[in-house]
């Protein structure tokens, strides 16, 4: 396999189905069919090859896999290149992308009746950003990815949105672009401190970067992954932009394109800024730990069940940061896998809002109520994700924020005291609304008539149901490719802080 | 040595040919009356590519004429090829723009040759004279095209406005420039170059004169504070005249600018430094601010285009190689952005009327999806979003400034950048979000199309091969550090 280009053939193939979308002529019904099967498709092929990313993956190396190197721009000293890679962090990212845009195509199959073909493309076009920001192994790559993500789901908001979509797909846009371009900033001074764009020679030389301008940089990229997490008390722009995007929006918006914040974090501000990161760790953990505690009260005062679900994505993201700058293997390790967990998690509770929304056409809990007597499987599916939610042992939840924990106690008790908090107040506010959509009587008539889960709706639900499972029962599988980056990248860390600690110890 | 030594003019050959070309055709379109209009427009067009051809044999070697008063090279080379690009574009939509308004004159293409001709002179400027010589004939034929729509009060107001602030603007150069000379004792660029390098003249008077060339440089890209005639004259003139401001002269004022200050004022940066950092963060922020109010897109982008001032400024600011280059990358993007939206713009025409409100795109990516799909991608681009041309047009004077410690700069730059993607934003949402307003007139000229459709793909699939432009502007720009 390794003479396939396989990373770029997962990256770009998208963008090869919304060409042809792009090429259907004639009815309008016939082109949203045909936009519709071509989308399908082409997300299954790039699922199935992304599978095989994973089963050719060597969890033995911390290195790079699958690299990909060709010159793009070399001119006048300012040279970037066409420069992909996964490792261990990397991979399931890109597994995440390429079956939630697959599940999220399948669900808008009969949601989206105006402008399909415009859909497809978006989301197909998205796949494509959302791919590359994962595998880029070169600064001026992953920006152009980074910052491209948020072409099409401007347009996801703003055309397909709810009533108040224009408001917020502004606020989502010029929130995200302002974090962004500061770390474009951020990047061209990474390219003046090691004369290159690289990613990889950028990781491996942190020791260029003075401890000053550490700090600076780790601001500029805090500035724009922050957003994205998105941490308090920047994180206004999610609940406006999930309760207006339509369903699949909100998939990818909660499954994806927060994960990019994370996935920043670790990738970039913990390895090349490491000095940076140990001064900043307070920081990032007062602003985690009232992330979690404050975004769980809020969400506890929902009414709105998609507004309730976003809360707890702050929440859960909350336990993210905390984890990665904990800077243990196990805290790190957990944090990636609380990603993947509330990648799944929190995209199949919007789907599972979706299915409300597409019967009644509001996601206010207060309208629903005993739908246990009228859709079993629904509740059972929504039962499911909600204890995955709450972080029950056996769900994929559960393991990410054990370890999270786990890792984050070693290094400051209080905070992970504080964090663990989390552990009641999920809870309160999962189950709180789960009593009130499923539990006690069938009062309102609209109600009495809704119908239970489709077959199309079942096959939607069923493999996250599945993975979400797996991750909690085995989560081995999914750890053994992760642990070998993340202890390298760990030792890296405390090595570059020990060795920065003792060079202060001899100055003395 | 001959009794009448004749001064070497192979350097200037495109320049002749554009300036013989105009006067024959004026010949041709006096004698043929306006029934020639499309003639002299085709044969203007083909007078563009000629001088562009002999640019090419020319290539990018220095070359000296008029006793050293007029300089080719590299710098000029990119810099004129652009300015022929926007000359040529213009005469090609703006003839059956003409048509349909009525105003289809042959002195149209004529006036655009000729100020072209100036242009490219402004662009080989190598002595205060030239410099003079060529910004005057520049601007003597763009007042004029500005009313070329003499029925019409605004277009007449429009040429007006610009002949008073133009001739206010060249008056102050002038006093610079005679400032300058009066200090130094000379008007060459090399010789200045040569005083200001050995501290000679360094004097409080060459820099007040420096001050005032820049004012009047600086009304000539329509830089912050000397921006007043901008919105009105973009809104008032014909639209293919509007693009042709928009792009063509700005372009070659800037070029002017930028040779001004590197070759004879090089090594006086420190002092002007301060005073382009504030043109560039004035334009920037006004640029910015003060187009998220507009309801007209002809206004919109009047504004828009100050701000772009603004951001190729910061790379004026820098003074080294790499910030020229960003300046000179940057131009050459918002040629192709800018000429793109205004074709885009030319094509809002509803029963034969031309439409100027933003809210007369609402629904556009309905009823002509390619046309709002390429307009999206023009105000992508213009606010810099990847993966178009803009995010690397603002990538190469950001890499400058934070190569030369203007941090500040750049952060401004890129803060106000999000601020203007609001209002680029708006005119997507327009678009897309609301409710058709319904049809422009269909069928669009071919013309129209083409040359949308070229500028799309060059703005949207630049990241592909951004070797020819950037590898240009690189030589261009280290012509001018040559020496």
């Amino acid at each position: 396999m390794s003479h396939w280009p396989l990373l770029s053939l997962v990256t770009f193939l998208p963008l090869v189905g919304a060409a042809f979308i792009l090429l259907v002529q004639g009815e309008e019904a016939v082109v949203a069919r045909n936009a519709r099967w071509i989308a399908l498709w082409t997300s299954l092929i790039v699922f199935l090859l992304s599978l095989a990313l994973w089963f050719n993956f060597d969890p033995t190396i911390a290195d790079f896999q699958f690299v990909e190197r060709t010159t793009w721009v070399t001119l006048g000293g300012f040279n970037f290149n066409y420069h992909m890679g996964i490792d261990g962090i990397s991979l399931f990212f890109v597994l995440l992308t390429t079956i939630l845009t697959f599940i999220t195509i399948l669900s808008a199959w009969e949601i989206i009746q105006v402008r399909v073909r415009e859909f497809m493309i978006a989301f197909l076009v998205l796949e494509t950003l959302m791919v590359g920001v994962f595998c880029a192994l070169d600064f001026i790559l992953f920006y152009v990815f980074f910052e491209g993500v948020l072409i099409p789901m401007f347009l996801i908001i703003g055309v397909w949105g709810g009533s108040n979509r224009i408001y917020s797909a502004f606020k989502f846009f010029l929130y995200t672009l302002l974090g962004s371009v500061l770390m474009l900033l951020g990047v061209l001074a990474v390219y003046f401190q090691t004369g290159t764009t690289d990613i990889e020679y950028a990781l491996a030389h942190s020791e260029l970067f003075p401890a000053g301008l550490q700090k600076w940089l780790w601001l500029a990229f805090f500035a724009s992954f922050a957003v994205k997490v998105p941490m308090w008390p920047v994180h206004t722009w999610l609940p406006d932009a999930h309760v207006e995007a339509p369903t699949a929006g909100s998939v990818i918006l909660a499954g994806i394109l927060l994960k990019l914040g994370g996935y920043g974090f670790i990738r970039f501000s913990l390895p090349i800024f490491p000095l940076a990161s140990a001064y900043f760790t307070p920081l990032i953990f007062a602003l985690s730990a009232i992330a979690v505690i404050y975004t769980s009260l809020v969400a506890l005062a929902q009414l709105d069940m998609k507004k309730l679900v976003a809360y707890s994505s702050i929440a859960h993201m909350g336990f993210v940061t905390m984890g990665t700058f904990a800077v243990t293997s196990e805290a790190v390790q957990g944090a990636v896998i609380q990603m993947l967990s509330h990648g799944l998690v929190s995209g199949a509770l919007f789907l599972c809002v979706g299915v409300l929304y597409d019967r009644l056409h509001t996601h206010e809990i207060a309208r629903f109520g005993g739908l246990v007597h009228r859709m079993p499987a629904y509740a059972f599916v929504l039962m499911v994700f909600t204890l995955a939610s709450i972080g029950l042992p056996g769900t994929s939840g559960f393991v990410g924020e054990f370890l999270i924990l786990l890792g984050t106690f070693r290094v400051n008790t209080l905070e992970c005291t504080l964090a663990a908090t989390a552990l009641f107040l999920g809870p309160m506010y999962m189950l709180y609304m789960y009593r009130r959509v499923i539990f006690g009587t069938l009062t309102r008539a609209d109600l009495r008539g809704m119908l239970d889960l489709s077959m199309r709706e079942k096959a939607l639900f069923a493999p996250l149901l599945v993975v979400v499972i797996w991750m909690g029962v085995y989560p081995l599988s999914f750890l053994r490719p992760i642990q070998a980056s993340v202890d390298h990248l760990v030792r890296q860390v405390s090595a570059a802080t020990e060795a920065a600690s003792m060079r202060r110890a001899s100055l003395r | 040595m001959p009794l009448f030594p004749f001064p070497d003019i192979a350097p200037a050959l495109p320049e002749i040919i554009l300036a013989v070309g105009a006067m024959a055709l004026l010949i041709f379109g006096a004698i043929r009356g306006e029934r020639s209009t499309r003639a002299v427009s085709w044969l203007a067009i083909a007078a563009l590519i000629l001088a562009f051809v002999v640019f090419l044999i020319y290539g990018g070697e220095r070359r000296l004429g008029f006793y050293g008063m007029f300089v080719s090279d590299a710098f000029a080379l990119f810099m004129k090829a652009l300015v022929l690009i926007g000359s040529a574009v213009t005469i090609l939509i703006g003839m059956r723009y003409n048509e349909d308004q009525g105003i289809a004159r042959f002195e149209f293409p004529v006036l655009v040759l000729l100020s072209t001709a100036g242009m490219m002179v402004m662009i080989s400027a190598n002595d205060l004279i030239t410099l003079y010589v060529g910004l005057e004939l520049q601007n003597l034929a763009l007042y004029v095209v500005a009313s070329f729509n003499r029925d019409s009060p605004r277009s007449s107001e429009a040429g007006l406005k610009y002949f008073v602030l133009g001739a206010l603007s060249s008056g102050m150069l002038l006093y610079g420039a005679s400032l300058i000379y009066g200090f130094t004792g000379t008007t060459a660029f090399s010789e200045i170059a040569q005083l200001v390098a050995g501290g000679a003249a360094s004097s409080t008077g060459v820099v007040i004169g420096l001050v005032f060339v820049v004012v009047g440089l600086a009304f000539k890209v329509s830089a912050v504070p000397f921006h007043m005639w901008t919105p009105d004259v973009y809104e008032g003139a014909p639209t293919p005249v509007t693009m042709f401001f928009a792009v063509a002269p700005k372009i070659a004022a800037l070029a002017l600018f930028v040779r001004f200050m590197i070759e004879p004022f090089g090594p006086l940066v420190s002092e002007w430094r301060q005073v382009i950092i504030f043109l560039s963060v004035a334009s920037m922020v006004l640029g910015a601010v003060a187009a998220i109010a507009q309801e007209n897109i002809k206004r919109l982008m009047a504004y828009s285009s100050i701000s772009h001032v603004g951001y190729a400024l910061i790379g004026l600011a820098t003074g080294t190689a790499a910030g020229i280059r960003g300046v000179l990358v940057y131009m050459a993007i918002y040629l192709f952005m800018t000429v793109g939206t205004w074709s885009v713009i030319l094509c809002m025409r509803r029963n034969g009327r031309m439409l100027e409100g933003i809210s007369d795109l609402a629904g556009l990516s309905r009823s002509q999806p390619a046309l709002a799909l390429a307009l999206a991608i023009f105000m992508f681009a213009l606010s810099g979003i990847p993966p178009t041309a803009g995010l690397f047009a603002k990538l190469y004077v950001f890499l400058a400034a934070i190569d030369a410690k203007l941090t500040g700069l750049a952060v401004i730059g890129v803060v106000t950048s999000v601020v203007s993607a609001f209002y680029y934003l708006r005119v997507v949402k327009v678009m897309y979000f609301d409710e058709p307003a319904g049809l422009f007139d269909r069928p669009l000229t071919a013309e129209l199309k083409g040359v949308v459709f070229v500028t799309a793909v060059v703005t949207l699939f630049f990241f592909v091969l951004p070797g020819p432009i950037v590898g240009g502007a690189e030589a261009a720009a280290s012509a001018l550090f040559a020496r």
